[in-house]
């Protein structure tokens, strides 16, 4: 170390850094890579000009290749000029654009929807940016933003009441992924500890549920939520559909993500228990302050892993009547007007599924950089 | 699962309660009515949300025999599946849903066919370039079939019966087997014709696909009710007998104001200017009225969601009146 002065620094070679090294590094390190690499381009090469001319060059939005406006799947380019060389007809997305993201919503009303989808993103604002001015105050706002949402989208207070049959579409979708993630992350917590709980009672309890809940499908659930709930519930307290399948949605979500946390539980070390119960700490403060922070610290790449996996399990509600985005595209395919452009409906709504579903793994990311959750617990 | 499905069906049913339905609808204001998740020409919501379709007219029928007013209905989709235990349990009031009159369905499961709308049969639907003309030369071939259907039950026995074998791909709703047949995933599609055409109209280019000659099956398809309650079955059957006898009478919905000053004196009992037969029904006397006024009779339904000028384009067949070599035949309206 002393005589570091006598050594020339040089660069290290050309090929090792920059684009071109990283580029031989991770794309050609030897010919099986290569050759992989290569495969891979000329198959991007071969689909994404092809999907590009498809899905917007040689698209209709509006009007079709004459100029006419698109009132039905006649006007569509591709089904007018069949022998022509046209892609999409976006017509009927933009034409139902209403119905797939508000399905039979009043129109007059629809202002509380896209309040409730504005407060959304308000109440979302503590938990992405950490440094926001006011979080505290913005928090409690997220806390009781479910209640808000609740009285803004079904009414009451002197809102007009709105029917959850009439909702539709996106709206269904996010309020059962948001409403489920959001209600079954507590539960799950709540579900985990109970499970590794030292009361008999308790811990038999939470194990018997989980292990209920995970044993039978998702669908099953969602047909005893709809179908045999009703039948439990006292003469005349009749809950509404939505809310007995958001139940159904929630108990499962809840009893999956019990498992995940108590993944996380499992990894902390025996030490971390004993320190904070020798400084004092009752059960609750232990797991409040030393034990949750950390679990859920590790756990965070499998609670987001879970909840998109919820998110797109909802589609499933398609069976108990519930129109989701993909049920209101459904109806849009079964209608004579439209009927035929089905490759044009499950784009869109694979495309409004994956912008969501990407944004909660790039926030798990980013959670996980922020949090270090890579690092071994033990050393940091 | 299909075994749970029947153990929920017959438990809701032992619990629901089933009498009074039509207090329960004229109480609540609308009527439920169940229908498909969506199949051309017979359910599916039109651009302004409003539904449409040779079911939804039953329904719409029946709201209007209730309420006078055919939009109030709100409509719940249900699948090959679903549709039962939905029934049962309450959640809808009727279904409309292309489902086939069998006697296990009517018996065992509890429920009440009111009638037949729509005189189906099973069909099969392959690729042309597959160059099979009779379904007995399917040996082999991967069917996609919607689970909880007669269809799939009288496809094990056509094939058995025959001596040939097939590869069954099970499937939830009529989409996703249209759209595994369209991406080849499997050779064959088999489903009631009338499904069968309207997948067809669906197809880039229809004439790629052709529906066999065979036709394997009876398929009566009509609405039906909960077991139990015969006051609101009555309500439902008169409501669809009356868009039959409006046609065997020539009454439609562009004539039935003047045909309250006929002749004939069936005419005036059906529109309520003779005899009390609304009241009988607990309805007013002018509820088939109100059917033909806003919903039509038979053939104007049909012709408006399946019929030639459709993209469906179904003839009338075994669909047209008695009196035209059909067999859709209604009893007297006295
Ligand atoms: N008639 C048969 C079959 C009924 C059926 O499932 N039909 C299909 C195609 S014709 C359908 O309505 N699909 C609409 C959907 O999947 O919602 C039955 O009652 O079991």
């Amino acid at each position: 170390m002393e005589n570091n002065s006598n050594f020339e620094i040089r660069k290290p070679p050309v090929a090792t850094t920059g684009i071109l090294g990283w580029c031989r590094q991770h794309l050609f390190s030897n010919w099986v890579n290569s050759f992989i690499t290569l495969l891979v381009i000329y198959f991007l090469y071969q689909l994404i000009p092809w999907f590009l001319d498809w899905s917007v060059f040689s698209a209709d939005f509006w009007t079709n290749y004459k100029g006419e406006l698109i009132v039905d799947r006649t006007f569509c380019s591709r089904v007018a000029d069949p022998e022509g060389d046209h892609g999409a007809c976006w017509a009927i997305i933009i034409v139902r654009f209403y119905q797939f993201m508000y399905g039979f919503y009043p129109s007059e009303q629809v202002w509380r929807v896209n309040l409730t989808y504005f407060l959304l993103v308000v109440a979302l604002l503590p938990l992405l940016i950490e440094k926001i001015p006011g979080r505290k105050h913005l928090i409690k706002f997220t806390i009781a933003f479910p209640i808000v949402a609740f009285i803004l989208l079904y009414g009451g207070f002197g809102f007009q009441i709105i029917p959850t049959n009439k909702w539709g579409g996106l709206l269904v979708t996010l309020v059962l992924g948001v409403f489920g993630i959001a209600i079954a992350f507590p539960l799950g917590i709540l579900l985990a500890l109970g499970r590794r709980s030292q009361l008999p009672v308790i811990s038999m309890f939470c194990t018997l549920f989980i292990e209920f809940i995970r044993g039978v499908p998702l669908i099953t659930l969602l047909f005893f939520g709809m179908v045999m709930l009703p039948l439990f519930l006292p003469e005349g307290l009749n809950l509404d559909g939505l809310v007995r399948v958001l139940v159904a949605v929630t108990l499962f979500q809840a009893a999956y993500m019990a498992e995940v946390i108590r993944g996380g539980l499992q990894a902390i070390p025996r030490g971390q228990y004993e320190a904070a119960q020798s400084v004092g700490l009752s059960y609750w403060q232990m797991n409040r302050k030393i034990i949750l922070p950390q679990a859920i610290r590790i756990s965070i790449p499998s609670i987001v892993n879970t909840s998109i996996g919820l998110f797109k399990d909802t589609t499933l509600v398609i069976i108990i009547g519930l129109l989701d985005l993909l049920g209101i595209g459904r109806g849009a395919l079964a209608d004579a007007t439209w009927m035929g452009l089905s490759n044009e409906v499950y784009v869109f709504v694979a495309l409004v599924f994956f912008i969501f579903t990407f944004s909660m793994s790039r926030y798990s990311l980013y959670l996980e950089k922020k949090l270090k959750t890579g690092i071994n617990m033990g050393a940091d | 699962m299909k075994k749970l499905l029947s153990i929920f069906a017959v438990l809701a049913f032992a619990f629901s309660a089933n009498a009074g339905t039509l207090d329960d609808v004229k109480n609540r204001g609308f009527l439920k009515c169940g229908v498909t998740t969506g199949l051309i020409g017979f359910a599916a919501p039109d651009d302004a949300g409003n539904w449409a379709g040779f079911d939804v007219d039953v329904c719409r029928a029946v709201a209007a025999a209730i309420f006078g007013d055919s939009s109030k209905v709100e409509f719940t989709t249900t699948t090959g599946k679903s549709r039962f235990p939905t029934l049962a349990s309450g959640e809808i009031d009727m279904l409309a849903r292309n489902t086939t009159w069998t006697l296990s369905r009517d018996v065992n499961l509890g429920f009440e066919f009111v009638g037949v709308n729509y005189y189906d049969g099973q069909g099969f639907m392959i690729p042309s370039a597959l160059g099979v003309d009779d379904a007995t030369g399917l040996d082999g071939a991967t069917v996609c079939i919607q689970t909880g259907t007669t269809t799939e039950l009288n496809l094990a026995d056509f094939f058995r019966a025959n001596g040939i074998g097939y590869e069954a791909l099970p499937i939830e709703t009529n989409d996703e087997a249209r759209e595994n047949l369209f991406a080849g995933r499997c050779d064959v599609y088999t489903t009631d014709a009338s499904g069968l055409s309207a997948t067809r109209a669906q197809a880039d280019d229809p004439d790629k696909w052709v529906v066999l000659p065979n036709i394997i099956s009876k398929e009566p398809l009509g609405p039906l009710v909960r077991h139990g309650d015969h006051q609101w079955g009555d309500v439902v059957r008169w409501s669809l007998n009356t868009m039959i006898i409006a046609e065997e009478l020539g009454v439609s919905s562009s004539n039935v104001d003047e045909s309250k000053g006929s002749n004939i004196p069936e005419v005036l009992r059906l529109l309520g200017v003779e005899g009390g037969y609304g009241e009988m029904l607990e309805l007013s006397n002018d509820f088939a009225y109100n059917i033909i006024k806003q919903v039509g009779n038979y053939s104007e339904s049909f012709d408006r969601n399946i019929g030639p000028d459709t993209p469906l384009g179904i003839g009338r067949n075994l669909n047209a009146l008695w009196t035209d070599g059909g067999i859709l035949y209604a009893p007297p309206f006295r």
